[in-house]
């Protein structure tokens, strides 16, 4: 049990959630973190369906990965994804129908998305089965964090509501001259706000920053 | 025809592939340092769109659909079938260039396997799906094998005037005195974020 847990598996799963971040850091999966952060409610959804995909297709193909012929990995990994990503849109579809309209293209795209590709290739092909779990589960957090802090201030500037509860929209705030920022709600905010993480990110870790 | 020419410019402009949806930007990120580079990944990305989309248009209406040569909907097959698509033809592509076309390989061999995981060329491919079954008069409808060459003509050329017009920037920032934290990933998000701003006057354009 203790080896489960030791002092590699701890770092295996905390550091993508901050000095090793898939998006800020690895810039792994920006694709989709952008487009559907206009609301909190489809970028916790999101978030949540990598990180499930993530951690089974990592788990998946490190099972496979003695048998794997070098030279097709890349199908071979394209389609475990493929039929996970698969999986998940038919429940999305069955049972939060709404939250897979808004989400549209992005749940298939989750196929493309650099983390998977990413993480099977740098951690999957080489590291055992629960290492690789650890691993997927860890980058899927850190990528949901991102996002779910992108669309918290995408929602409240721009529509002043959080996961469709009214927070700004009173008489009394919109008397002292606040307006919501419709901006906010545009695709370019997204890449700006995304820009601004990074900035605080790296001047609190010092190390991090760029020559 | 004016259909034609409508979604091509609206796929270039409106629709852009990296301003308007963020698709193929995990390459756009990393490979737009120097403008040569970033040309190269876009006339190849460019290419890799124009030829697979008819194929899975025709995939998806003759195969997939309903009224296909099978007669079922398959159509939760198809994020499984699209990719193998894309990945077998972008192998094929890179065989094919390297046979007949030895210099275009040199500048364009290292980026082929790339755009095999380019988001750009999935999502063109799903919103083309979802296009399939708009009114014909509409101007975002997808209608047949030519609309679809049009349509990834026109994305493809939208990703290549993003990257190449982001490599340029990039080039002439490296000049520039950027506060520490901001530097490299930092404000080139930033710089993405204005370039998309500047593109959306574009939106509600019409022809």
């Amino acid at each position: 049990m203790s080896q489960l847990f030791s002092k590699k598996n701890k770092d295996v799963f905390f550091n993508p959630l901050n000095i090793d971040n898939p998006v800020t850091v690895q810039v792994l999966g920006i694709c989709s973190a952008l487009a559907v952060t206009a609301k909190l409610e489809p970028a916790i959804v999101m978030g949540l369906s990598v990180t499930v995909i993530v951690a089974f297709a990592n788990v998946i193909i490190s099972l496979l990965r003695k048998t794997i012929p070098n030279r097709i990995r890349i199908i071979v990994q394209l389609v475990v994804v493929a039929a996970l990503v698969t999986i998940v849109s038919e429940v999305l579809k069955a049972y939060a129908y709404d939250v897979s309209v808004q989400l549209s293209v992005y749940v298939g795209l989750i196929i493309t998305n650099c983390i998977l590709m990413g993480r099977l290739e740098a951690f999957a092909m080489q590291n055992a089965p629960w290492e690789s779990f650890l691993d997927g589960l860890g980058n899927g957090i850190g990528y949901a964090m991102i996002l779910i802090v992108v669309a918290f201030f995408r929602e409240l500037l721009g529509a002043g509501q959080i996961l469709g509860f009214n927070i700004l929209n009173y008489d009394c705030i919109a008397n002292t001259g606040y307006m919501n920022n419709g901006l906010m709600l545009m695709p370019p905010m997204a890449l700006i706000i995304v820009g601004c993480v990074i900035w605080v990110q790296r001047a609190r870790n010092k190390e991090m920053q760029e020559q | 025809m004016e259909n034609l020419l409508s979604l091509f410019v609206r796929s270039i402009f409106v629709d852009n592939m990296i301003f308007a949806f963020f698709l193929g930007m995990c390459s756009y990120l990393a490979v737009s340092k120097n403008v040569k580079t970033a040309l190269g990944l876009g006339v190849a990305v460019t290419f890799v769109l124009v030829v697979t989309l008819p194929v899975n248009y025709l995939l998806q209406t003759e195969v997939l659909s309903a009224d296909g040569i099978l007669g079922m909907d398959l159509s939760f097959l198809s994020f499984i079938l699209f990719i193998a698509v894309i990945a077998g033809i972008v192998q094929l592509l890179e065989m094919i260039v390297e046979r007949f076309s030895p210099s275009l390989y040199a500048s364009l061999g290292i980026f082929l396997p790339l755009i095999a995981v380019n988001c750009s060329i999935m999502g063109a491919s799903l919103f083309m799906q979802q296009r399939i079954n708009l009114p014909a008069e509409d101007v975002q409808a997808i209608t047949g094998v030519g609309s679809a060459v049009v349509y990834a003509l026109g994305s493809g050329i939208g990703w290549l005037l993003a990257i190449v017009g982001l490599a340029a920037i990039r080039e002439k920032m490296a000049y520039s005195d950027v506060p520490a934290p901001l530097r490299g990933l930092g404000i080139t998000f930033i710089t993405v974020g204005l370039m998309a701003m500047a593109f959306m006057c574009f939106s509600g354009l019409k022809i």
